[in-house]
């Protein structure tokens, strides 16, 4: 195979131009004509039956159109894993913003007044609002037991550890709440009409999610629902399972007015409303031996899935699955659990369960080098996985990874340990405290486990009358470089200039289902379906005589002009295909969990001002290998961005949560970071020659979630000398903990809701 | 002056848009954002939060940097003002667009047209600006996508490119 000419080369964003002159169409730039604005009448109780909806009427309803739940002509659900949410409240709420009735009008501007101008009698029933709640089950509010799923990893003899252990280090840790807070709302216009049945067009990831959810809403076949992927102002998970929502009920007002609504939340309205970061508390029992390696232990990971089940059960599988790190456990028991609360459903952002479980294990990790005496960095490298050895899942490590030199790498990078002896000289004295951290971790690429074979993902490339080729994917922009990459890997494969090469805009009438775009999955997994449709495509005109092997890009143009001419189109489609060896236990929950993972050290630098108590990132190296880098300008691009939400989820982003809903529901109370509070990320990657995936790619846009929260903490601890197992630490926090210290009490910093 | 119900109770005003006069009928307490988007059709100004913490309506009037989902529509009569789109010459990108481009500086996009024209004025007070000039003169402008690294390589580049 000749040189990569493209691969590794930061070529320029596909459509990139459109986004720096302002000509990007997102979804509240696109007007149908004849357009309704529609709105949502909301629950403003956490649980509770509906008594009783009124119409005031001093207010003029007559322009207005109305939909309930009996208007659905389909199942009143958001089908997505399970079916137990449904689209409109129908004689039961449960949770604060449910959706209960839908408005449309000509006018935007008439929405607020009608949304209350409706009212709506409850009979309110008890509530429940934490994990532990839950678990008391006083209430039970879901199922018969307020569990949506629980996963149960299995690995040697956990029962036979004690007894040989020099220590038994315990830990509690818990995360909140943190909002994607995409810049762009969720949004969506849909249309109707009895021939074709509905189109809805809009800001969301998973086009073929939203069909098939708008299938069974609607009562329509396949062929009459079209799902649109409008240019997309970011999504992290956000936009993952929401816009099945959305999209439902703006199709809902589209069939019954028989005119295009439009649904654009605004800023409250999304934060209140639509999903986050699932609140997780989890528990550790480690047995370590005297020289720090660990013998073994129990890991319990716990989640709040909130009202419904949504994606609970597979943000707990992964969770579970990170929970023991990048650790070798010769013995381990983890269990995950999601469980109800009344709140809005918590569901997908980038890490999806990792970051909260990895906190955990990275926290305590500096917990057990504390009790054993060893250095942060020494405790990780003794017990880091090695070629050969096993994961919890009992998944073998083949790749030829090499944590320690990671490791070795990161400190060297930050000059952790010169400056970690400098600053606890220094702390001595004055009222800034400065500290080191650490933080080790993988992360998987892809579905886990037997998810990619469910998925069985179809892409296509097609050699075009003008010889330029388009790829055809359901995989979709947000911002992290979807359409570049993947013209990148085409153009490669097909050895012709990135610029003759295209992608088409997300259309469930055009695109085949490449799968969701979550989970890391793109470059990697549809990255290969890209390559393969790609020399499909090359295939099919040198075995037909009309290309000869090496070919100039005209002599491709001339090709495919004669090609189409005789034959009509030009299309190649790949299927996806299970690796070779990857064998996965659904029951047992063990085997080959991911296909490949990231592996990442990162090191914070954190400075602790003891006046305001407020704690700031000094300097942060982030290093990992991922693979083969394809575009090194993406590639850093997403790290800076998951680092700067870590930083966020460590210090910045407290949902404040109050029977259930968000109190703080707006930029100017929920504070995400501004350029201003941020250090230099410095970002670093090494090739360690594992290959998957196209040329070379594993996953990479979640991973760089998972390590800067327990990186920080770890290193404030460092600077302050005192434990916090709870994120987000605001000054607040840090200010009660270190006043409690040194009044000689122990409190638990456990983030209150 | 027509008297349609569409129109009751506005006003006309009068402006340079990107170089071009404009005159438009408004509700006086109407949001100039709402203004360029609806009725001049200029979509290329976002609204992020609706309440000017995020900076992605950001526009420039007379030079300056202001939230246009926090200025009533009157308030823009007579003045000169730019958004995103009066930023390329024809097909001639700003050197701040080229650099946005070739850095990485964009990612979902929606908070570029913003950014862009903050990094506008900042490089016109100053042309040569220091790290943290740019940190401190970006901060009123969120973005969730890049973590600011690329943005800020991004005002770099454009200021080298276009010395003082």
């Amino acid at each position: 195979m000749t040189e990569a000419h493209i691969i590794g080369k930061s070529v320029p964003r596909k459509e990139g131009r459109d986004k720096v002159t302002g000509a990007a169409r997102y979804i509240d730039d696109i007007s149908l004509p004849g357009m309704l604005y529609g709105a949502t009448v909301r629950s403003r109780i956490p649980r509770g039956v509906i008594k009783k909806i009124s119409f005031d009427p001093q207010f003029d309803w007559s322009e207005f159109v109305i939909v309930a739940a009996n208007d659905i002509p389909g199942k009143n659900c958001i089908a997505l894993i399970g079916d137990d949410q449904p689209c409109l409240a129908d004689g039961m709420v449960n949770h604060p913003e449910e959706p209960i009735l839908l408005l449309a009008h000509e006018g935007r501007h008439m929405l607020r007044q009608a949304i209350e101008a409706v009212s709506i009698e409850y009979e309110p029933l008890p509530a429940v609002f934490t994990i532990e709640d839950s678990e008391r089950r006083s209430q039970v509010i879901w199922g018969t037991d307020n569990i949506f799923k629980t996963f149960l990893i299995a690995k040697g003899e956990v029962d036979s550890v004690w007894a040989k252990a020099d220590y038994i280090v315990e830990g509690e840790y818990t995360t909140g709440a943190q909002e994607q807070l995409y810049i762009e709302n969720n949004g969506v216009i849909a249309s109707f009409d009895a021939k074709q049945g509905i189109t809805v067009w809009g800001s969301l990831q998973c086009p073929y999610y939203v069909h098939k959810a708008l299938m069974a809403l609607c009562d329509l076949p396949a062929e009459k629902v079209r799902v649109v992927q409008a240019e997309t102002g970011g999504a992290f998970g956000g936009k993952e399972d929401y816009p099945s929502m959305i999209a439902g009920h703006a199709a809902l007002l589209a069939m019954k007015s028989g005119r295009p609504v439009k649904i654009v939340y605004d800023r409250l309205e999304d934060m209140t409303a639509t999903t986050k970061r699932h609140p997780s508390r989890t528990r550790h029992r480690t047995a370590v031996g005297k020289d720090g390696k660990i013998l073994g232990g129990e890991i319990d990971f716990t989640i709040d899935g909130g009202a419904y089940a949504t994606l609970s059960s597979v943000v707990l599988s992964r969770g579970t699955i990170h929970a023991g790190g990048p650790y070798y456990w010769p013995n381990v028991r983890i269990r995950g659990k999601a469980v109800a609360t009344n709140t809005p459903p918590h569901g997908a952002f980038r890490g999806f369960g990792a970051p909260q479980s990895l906190f955990a294990m990275e926290r305590h990790m500096n917990r057990i080098a504390q009790v054993v005496g060893l250095s942060p960095a020494e405790i990780r490298r003794r017990n880091f996985l090695k070629p050969g050895q096993t994961t919890t899942t009992e998944q073998t490590v083949r790749e030829e990874i090499d944590l320690g030199k990671l490791l070795d790498r990161a400190v060297d990078l930050s000059a952790h340990d010169a400056k970690k002896a400098r600053f606890a000289q220094e702390n001595e004295a004055g009222s800034i405290r400065r500290g080191m951290g650490i933080a080790a971790f993988l992360h998987g690429a892809g579905f886990t486990g037997s998810g990619e074979r469910y998925l069985a993902s179809v892409v296509g490339v097609e050699g075009c009358a003008d010889g330029t080729v388009r790829v055809l994917v359901s995989s979709t922009e947000f911002g992290q470089g979807t359409n570049t990459v993947l013209c990148q890997i085409a153009a490669e494969a097909l050895n012709l200039p990135y610029d003759y090469i295209r992608i088409a805009q997300p259309d469930t009438n055009q695109v085949p289902n490449s799968g969701p775009t979550v989970a890391s999955r793109t470059a990697m997994v549809v990255g290969s379906l890209v390559r393969s449709a790609a020399i499909g495509v090359r295939q099919t005109l040198t075995a037909g005589g009309t290309l000869s092997t090496s070919y100039s890009p005209e002599e491709f143009r001339a090709a495919c002009r004669r090609h189409i001419t005789e034959h009509g189109e030009l299309r190649s489609y790949a299927h996806y295909e299970v690796p070779a060896g990857v064998l996965w236990d659904d029951l047992k929950y063990r085997g080959e969990a991911y296909a490949t993972y990231a592996w990442a050290v990162y090191v914070a630098e954190v400075a602790v001002d003891l006046s305001t108590y407020s704690a700031r990132v000094e300097d942060f190296v982030a290093l990992q290998e991922v693979g083969r880098v394809l575009h090194p300008i993406l590639a850093k691009g997403q790290i800076a961005g998951g680092v700067a939400q870590g930083i966020g989820f460590a210090l910045y982003e407290k949902v404040v949560w109050q029977n259930g809903r968000m109190q703080n529901g707006q930029m100017t109370n929920y504070i995400m970071p501004a350029s201003s509070d941020l250090p230099q990320i410095r970002i670093f990657f090494e090739e360690m020659g594992n290959i998957h995936g196209a040329y070379g790619a594993k996953g990479i846009g979640e991973l760089p979630m998972d390590g800067p929260a327990p990186a920080i903490v770890n290193a404030i601890e460092d600077a302050l000398g005192t434990h916090f197992d709870s994120i987000p630490l605001l000054p607040e926090d840090i200010f009660e903990a270190v006043s409690a210290e040194s009044n000689g009490e122990l409190v638990s910093t456990n983030t209150k809701r | 002056m027509t008297h349609s119900p569409k129109n009751r109770g506005k006003c006309e005003i009068s402006l340079m848009v990107n170089g071009r006069p404009e005159t438009v009928r408004v509700y006086p307490m109407e949001r100039l954002l709402d203004v360029l988007r609806q009725e001049l059709g200029l979509t290329g100004t976002k609204e992020g939060c609706g309440e000017g913490e995020c900076g992605s309506c950001s526009v420039l009037i007379d030079g300056k940097l202001v939230n246009s989902c926090l200025i009533p529509a009157l308030q823009a009569e007579g003045t000169n003002l730019t958004t995103i789109e009066g930023l390329a010459e024809g097909p001639q990108l700003h050197a701040l667009q080229t650099a946005f481009l070739e850095c990485g500086g964009a990612q979902c996009g929606i908070c570029t047209p913003g950014m862009i024209l903050a990094a506008c004025q900042l490089l016109e007070k100053k042309p040569n600006p220091t790290l943290d000039d740019i940190r401190e003169g970006l901060s009123g402008n969120l973005c969730r996508c890049t973590g600011y690294m690329q943005i800020f390589d991004a005002v770099m580049e454009a200021a080298r490119r276009n010395p003082a």
